[in-house]
């Protein structure tokens, strides 16, 4: 038998690794619920994940390509707003469950315990596997477009095995910014209207329907200050061969990105002790 | 026996009102006096013990305060008190929900703690996948549901309706199934709190049950809070009494029963006719007397035979009327009465100014302790003139005996009966 004590004192990093690992069911679990209980009772059922980013890349294609004009940087239109969307939705998606998980969770929080990181964790995760799904359609297309446009137009380049290395920098800091938020709002609720229609305004920030090219250059900058924007940057570039990769920009989003990880997680661990009193 | 759980000093305070504009200022003031100038707490000095019914000065209560106590392994402690007394609180601080704002927790082994029964099920789910995941919250691993599996939808009744959603359940078998994951799981300690009010008669007494094998069988710790005092007092071998957030009492399970009842029933008004339910219009300026008082609190001496029930009054309708009263113990379960009405059917007959007196005879052997009595004056069978009831809080004292012995409401029961000479 092992001996716990509860005190009102905890230290600054309380991560409970060992009660992580011990719940990793309970994480699987997580998993299939989100991506099984989502579309249940639809007709289309798993169809929507594709059906959603589908219609988006055709809206973006009228309203940014033929109405406002904004350049692709040579790339076909679907393929460069499609591989945006990819990578934005699964932050933004992973962003807002992450900054909701206490008030979301409140119920279960508040009557059973649990390391709480199994949920935001297991959220990044099913949000993986839906990406997973769009990029198989990014990749129908992306072969379409090889068959008909004329040969050397597309390539991918080596690059593109950072990929996988994009995608967990990305998770990381939605994870990240979701947990601070979702401390922080366990009180404050003003935090959750921010994040509502911040999150939207933000994408304008983060070249995902333009490319850093297109952008002036005194925003130049400032939307490379922007931590997200060398990771979409070089996606582009790896798959597309626009946009650009820049190794101290990805540097420099990998440090803040475990600066605010660390940050989330002291928060966190901070709040779960007691959030149920305020939330 | 060793030490499966040990309260010390616990206190939790929690803010009272709304968390608004003021939270912001109060933390940054907490934070300042606290961090920066290194003082205490500016706000746990004027928390006021929690009594909801006056109203307090601060915005601060103590929803537990000093509260101390341990519990040995394999016993079942049950924790009373009325709402709002911090039990639910008490076992949020055990289960890691919450932390305390003072003193500290000690305990032995991993805790399961069932607040609620059914936590994280998912309405679209199957009772299957539910088990799965209500078990894997719980801190079951997969592999231990697979293997009780078939354990448990047996004791949950639902096999059945295994495949479907659980939004096709009814209430019952919800619950039903939720206290039947929670029944297997395996954990050193197990909270319980309040989950056996629903679910029918035959599934309580099957939960109840259960909980008993659990301590008994297996040597585990149960903490149980109900308010069901039967189930206390058979499940239970101690028992703790919480009021407003301070404890009480610690001891016996069935003194602690008593010690809480005793104090539920704390009969506010004064006098016997304040207790009055319901009266007849044609009755009035009644006046109740029960052993020479009106007051509704009354000693009955040990050598005293008899008892004076007086009732005078006026009825403007002449009436036939028989007496009675009710003795019940502090639970509400009656266990004597004096019902001259029933018992020999002699009615008396009552016009204008009335004055109606009995000296009803005690049993030669009753039993020390407290009684609530109900007073009634009726037509047997056919109507009420009037009805008090809990109208007044008796104290019996013991009856002489020569073996020096007195008999105790809660241990021999009312009174006692004699053999055939």
């Amino acid at each position: 038998m092992h001996e716990h004590i509860i005190t009102p004192r905890h230290r600054l990093l309380d991560i409970d690794l060992k009660g992580l690992w011990r719940y990793r069911d309970l994480y699987v679990m997580y998993i299939k619920r989100d991506i099984a209980t989502k579309y249940k009772q639809t007709i289309l059922g798993p169809l929507w994940y594709v059906v959603q980013p589908l219609l988006t890349t055709i809206m973006y294609m009228f309203v940014f390509g033929r109405l406002a004009g904004i350049s692709t940087d040579g790339a076909p239109q679907p393929l460069f707003y499609f591989a945006g969307i990819l990578l934005w939705n699964y932050f933004s998606e992973t962003f807002n469950l992450c900054s909701d998980v206490f008030t979301a969770n409140a119920h279960v929080f508040g009557k059973v315990y649990f390391p709480r990181l199994v949920v935001p964790l297991s959220s990044a995760t099913s949000n993986l596997l839906k990406m997973f799904i769009q990029l198989c359609l990014f990749i129908c297309i992306y072969i379409y477009y090889i068959i008909t446009l004329p040969a050397g137009t597309l390539s991918i380049n080596w690059s593109i095995l950072l990929f996988p290395f994009l995608v967990l920098l990305l998770a990381f800091h939605a994870i990240g910014w979701g947990l601070i938020f979702t401390s922080l709002s366990t009180k404050y609720r003003d935090l959750k209207i921010l994040v509502q229609f911040g999150i939207q305004l933000f994408m304008y920030a983060t070249p995902v329907v333009y490319p850093l090219s297109a952008a002036p250059e005194k925003y130049h900058d400032i939307i490379a200050l922007n931590p997200l924007t060398p990771i979409f940057e070089a996606f582009k570039y790896s798959a597309l061969s626009c946009g650009s990769l820049d190794w101290t920009g990805l540097l420099y989003s990998a440090i803040f990105m475990l600066i605010v990880l660390f940050i989330s997680v002291v928060v966190f661990s901070k709040t779960e002790r007691d959030f149920m009193d305020t939330v | 026996m060793s030490i499966a759980i040990e309260f010390d000093n616990v206190g939790k305070m929690y803010r009272l009102g709304r968390v608004g504009t003021g939270t912001l200022s109060h933390d940054l003031n907490r934070w300042w006096q606290t961090s920066v100038l290194g003082k205490d707490d500016p706000y746990l000095k004027i928390g006021q013990t929690n009594d909801r019914t006056t109203k307090g000065e601060s915005d601060y209560v103590w929803a537990l305060r000093d509260i101390s106590f341990k519990v040995e392994q394999g016993e079942v402690l049950g924790i009373i008190g009325k709402n709002g007394a911090g039990k639910s609180t008490l076992l949020k601080l055990l289960s890691n929900i919450t932390t305390p704002t003072t003193g500290c927790i000690h305990y032995n082994g991993r805790i399961a703690s069932l607040l609620e029964v059914g936590t994280g099920f998912h309405p679209e789910f199957t009772g299957r996948e539910n088990i799965y995941m209500n078990g894997s919250i719980m801190g079951m691993t997969k592999q231990e549901i697979t293997r009780k599996l078939d354990e448990i939808v047996d004791f949950a009744g639902v096999e059945r309706y295994l495949d479907t959603p659980v939004k096709r359940y009814s209430s019952g078998m919800t619950v039903r199934l939720g206290f039947a994951v929670a029944a297997f799981l395996e954990p050193e300690i197990l909270v319980v709190d309040e989950v056996l009010t629903v679910g029918d008669a035959e599934f309580q007494k099957k939960a109840l049950g259960k909980i008993q094998d659990v301590s008994q069988g297996q040597g585990r710790t149960v903490l149980f809070v109900s308010h069901n005092m039967a189930s206390v007092r058979s499940l239970c071998s101690r028992g703790i009494v919480l009021h407003n957030g301070t404890q009480i009492f610690n001891g016996y399970a069935n003194d602690a029963v008593d010690t809480y009842a005793a104090q539920c029933n704390v009969v506010e008004r004064n006098l016997i006719t304040e207790n009055i339910l319901q009266k007849m219009d044609y009755l009035s300026d009644l006046r109740i007397s029960f052993n020479g008082t009106e007051q509704s609190e009354t000693t009955i001496l040990g050598n005293q035979q008899t008892v004076e029930l007086r009732i005078e009054g006026y009825t403007s309708v002449p009436v036939d009327v028989a007496a009675k009263v009710i003795f019940k113990t502090l639970s509400g379960t009656p266990i004597m009465s004096y019902a001259e009405g029933r018992c020999t059917g002699i009615l008396e007959h009552l016009e204008g100014h009335f004055s109606f007196v009995r000296h009803i005879c005690l049993p030669q052997y009753h039993a020390q302790g407290d009684y609530l009595i109900d007073i009634c004056m009726h037509k047997p069978s056919v109507l009420d003139y009037f009805y008090a009831k809990d109208c007044a809080i008796v104290h019996m004292q013991p009856s002489d005996s020569i073996h020096g012995y007195a008999l105790k409401l809660s241990h021999e029961g009312a009174f006692s009966m004699l053999s055939q000479k």
